[in-house]
């Protein structure tokens, strides 16, 4: 997985609440079977005017100039602001794939969808959940300033304006070791061999029922 | 000490590890598998020269491409007409095949989506952790499982290590009190508390369901009602163990048989919450209340009762919700304060692991029986949740019910609950659908969904846009 320590990059609002993850990569590009190139294709209903589909030339079709995505001053953002609920729905891995894709490396939010959240962190995003006041406020200021960057730093958990003052942000301590360190977690899993197996073995002595698949 | 609550039984007799950061690891009795959000799975496997833990926890069947006409599905593989569909499918084929994972493909008669197999197939038990890449797997919380939608890395990580590496949740209850009205359903009821707490209300919440109205549903409508927990936010909804659940696992294929079975059932009675358990959230809701739902915008919770009208973004005090209201009713081509009632409709989907079991199909046929579909209605069509359910079904003679009423008769399969097979809502088009997801573009680029119960659906196709059930039901004991 890749690593994460400090971030600058370019914020971009998407001011809606609940967004899904339909929204984000509608489900005809899910036919992939491959976990790279969605990132063409983030939030096509919204930033294309037609129906993408997975074998389309993406050059070649109508942009929604309206869409946040496409406006000149967001080119290259990395961090997006988000509202609340954002990145509920269906679970497919494919919706932080494609943000990933795209260059998002942070997403700001008041809350996230479980699911969702948990993913980002699979794919080295970090999501980041501040008060609602708090997200407001960055709305305000990317809205007043062209080219509005923020920094973000995980080994000490702020956020850093333009201006200089701070935003501490809080992250679970496992994760933030696994980001920092772009650890595979299947690896330190099987660090617990032993114990997974110990439990196995008692469990199936306990409920032999769950250990067959064929009556 | 307070007693525990379920969640916290199944939490506790799964935690293999718990780490001192907060995290902990929970063991997995199975997974489910379909071609989806597998495929980047099992390359990862691949890549790291990983094995499965246990083949023999997984089970797998294709569901979400598979074309439902008979045309497409009496060829086979061959037959699916779109070659990225048939790749995934495919490949899912030949990686069960190579890692040996039961798989149930589309040309057996057991295959269907993953959420009817799995309880059906009695691959589904009660106090099993239960995952799936797919955020639908709450269904399974109908049978007493811990059972929640993973991303594929976790897929993968289930595959590998047979655990997750989880936090524990906090305890919601959500107690419907009471007895139902007749016509009204399990899916009224998981939309109404949708309505109430919201599609946010349940993140963080491992949700369980309980109190009188939800102990008198069946199996099938329970599962209902935990399919749709993930729509209140709530990645794992629950129901207690009682006979109803025990009786329901009896004989199924997968499910311990004699001597096995009568130890497992004593074992599953004890799954449910303690009397003196403590729950961080209880919402109460009045079963007698709940009238038939049907949403009216993106986002489940935008759901009115169906004698109710399309609300108002300017009576709406908060800037915020008034503004998603605004977003909804322009992409819904619906004006404020429009009755539900005189929302006219186009389609109608009756299907998806929400609604797709015999009772529903039960339920839509004795609906639709002696009439005929409305003149409006372009397409109205009916898709079993599984082989085994179609051929019930058929049994029964339902398929002539709705053959006869002008419904299309489909093969199982996820359909145009997702519509990444051909089946799929066109742009602009209102569908009375039973599935769970009313978001833009869920059904079809640019198409617009009601969610409703399958009886509702089946009276919306007959008369064309939205009916309160009651009265057809009404209706229809007065004339026999």
């Amino acid at each position: 997985m890749k690593e994460f320590n400090v971030h600058t990059g370019i914020a971009m609002p998407l001011d809606r609440a609940n967004v899904d993850t339909d929204f984000i990569i509608p489900k005809q590009f899910l036919k992939s079977i491959k976990r790279s190139g969605f990132g063409v294709n983030l939030f096509d209903e919204h930033r294309y005017l037609d129906k993408g589909e997975p074998d389309a030339d993406n050059s070649k079709r109508p942009i929604n100039q309206d869409f946040v995505l496409n406006q000149p001053r967001y080119e290259g953002a990395s961090v997006l602001l988000a509202r609340d609920n954002f990145g509920c729905g269906s679970s497919r891995e494919h919706a932080p794939w494609a943000l990933d894709d795209y260059g998002f490396r942070v997403i700001i939010a008041p809350s996230f969808a479980d699911i969702f959240f948990n993913n980002c962190f699979k794919n080295g995003i970090l999501p980041i959940v501040l008060d609602a006041e708090t997200v407001d406020s960055l709305f305000k200021d990317v809205a007043a300033n062209e080219g509005y960057k923020l920094t973000v730093d995980l080994p000490s958990q702020k956020i850093t304006r333009p201006d200089g003052s701070t935003i501490d942000f809080e992250v679970d301590a496992f994760r933030k070791h696994c980001l920092l360190n772009g650890l595979d977690d299947i690896g330190l899993t099987l660090e617990d061999a032993d114990a997974i197996k110990t439990f196995e073995n008692q469990w199936r002595e306990k409920s032999p029922w769950y250990f067959q698949l064929n009556g | 000490m307070a007693g525990k609550t379920l969640y916290d039984k199944l939490w506790d007799s799964h935690l293999v590890k718990q780490r001192d950061d907060g995290t902990a690891l929970i063991y997995i009795d199975r997974q489910l598998i379909h071609e989806v959000t597998s495929p980047q799975a099992f390359e990862g496997l691949r890549l790291a020269k990983r094995k499965p833990w246990r083949a023999d926890a997984n089970l797998a069947t294709p569901d979400h491409n598979i074309p439902t006409t008979k045309a497409e599905r009496s060829r086979g593989l061959e037959g699916i007409m779109d070659p990225v569909s048939r790749i995934q499918v495919k490949t899912l084929d030949d990686n069960c095949k190579s890692f040996g994972i039961t798989e149930l493909d589309m040309n057996d008669i057991r295959q269907g989506i993953v959420h009817v197999v799995g309880p059906e197939q009695g691959a589904t038990l009660p106090g099993m952790t239960i995952v799936c890449g797919d955020s639908h797997t709450s269904t399974h919380g109908a049978l007493g499982a811990l059972a929640h939608g993973i991303g594929t890395s976790e897929v993968e990580h289930v595959m590998a290590t047979q655990c997750l590496i989880q936090r524990k949740m906090k305890n919601m209850l959500v107690r419907v009190d009471g007895n139902l009205n007749p016509g009204v359903t399990a899916k009224d009821i998981v939309l109404a508390i949708i309505g109430e707490i919201g599609t946010a209300g349940g993140t963080g919440y491992t949700i369980e369901f309980g109190g009188d109205a939800i102990q008198s549903l069946s199996i099938e409508g329970r599962m209902t009602v935990c399919n749709m927990a993930i729509e209140a936010g709530a990645r794992a909804g629950l129901i207690g163990v009682d006979e109803t659940t025990i009786d329901y696992m009896r004989g199924r294929p997968f499910a311990p048989q004699g001597e096995m079975f009568d130890k497992a059932a004593e074992a599953w009675r004890d799954l449910v919450s303690d009397a003196d358990a403590e729950f961080d959230r209880v919402v109460v809701i009045d079963a007698a209340d709940i009238i038939p739902q049907v949403t009216w915008g993106t986002s489940p919770e935008m759901v009115a009762p169906v004698t109710g009208e399309v609300p108002d973004p300017d009576a709406e005090t908060n800037a915020g919700k008034a503004e998603n209201i605004r977003q909804a009713l322009k992409y819904m081509g619906l004006t404020p304060k429009t009755a539900i009632r005189d929302i006219e409709l186009q389609y109608v989907f009756i299907g998806s692991c929400t609604n797709s079991r015999i009772e529903d199909l039960r339920a839509a046929a004795a609906v639709v029986k002696g009439h005929k579909v409305a003149a409006n209605i372009e397409l109205a069509m009916v898709v079993p949740g599984s082989g085994l359910v179609k051929k019930q079904a058929e049994e029964e003679g339902l398929d002539k019910i709705f053959l006869e009423a002008g419904l299309e008769w489909r093969e199982p399969g996820c359909s145009m609950c997702l519509a990444m097979n051909a089946d799929q809502l066109p742009m602009g088009k209102h569908c009375a659908s039973t599935s769970n997801r009313n978001f833009e573009g869920r059904q079809g680029f640019g198409g617009r969904t009601h969610l409703v119960s399958p009886a509702m659906a089946a009276a919306a196709a007959i008369h064309g846009r939205f009916v309160d059930v009651r009265d057809m039901l009404l209706e229809k004991a007065a004339t026999h």
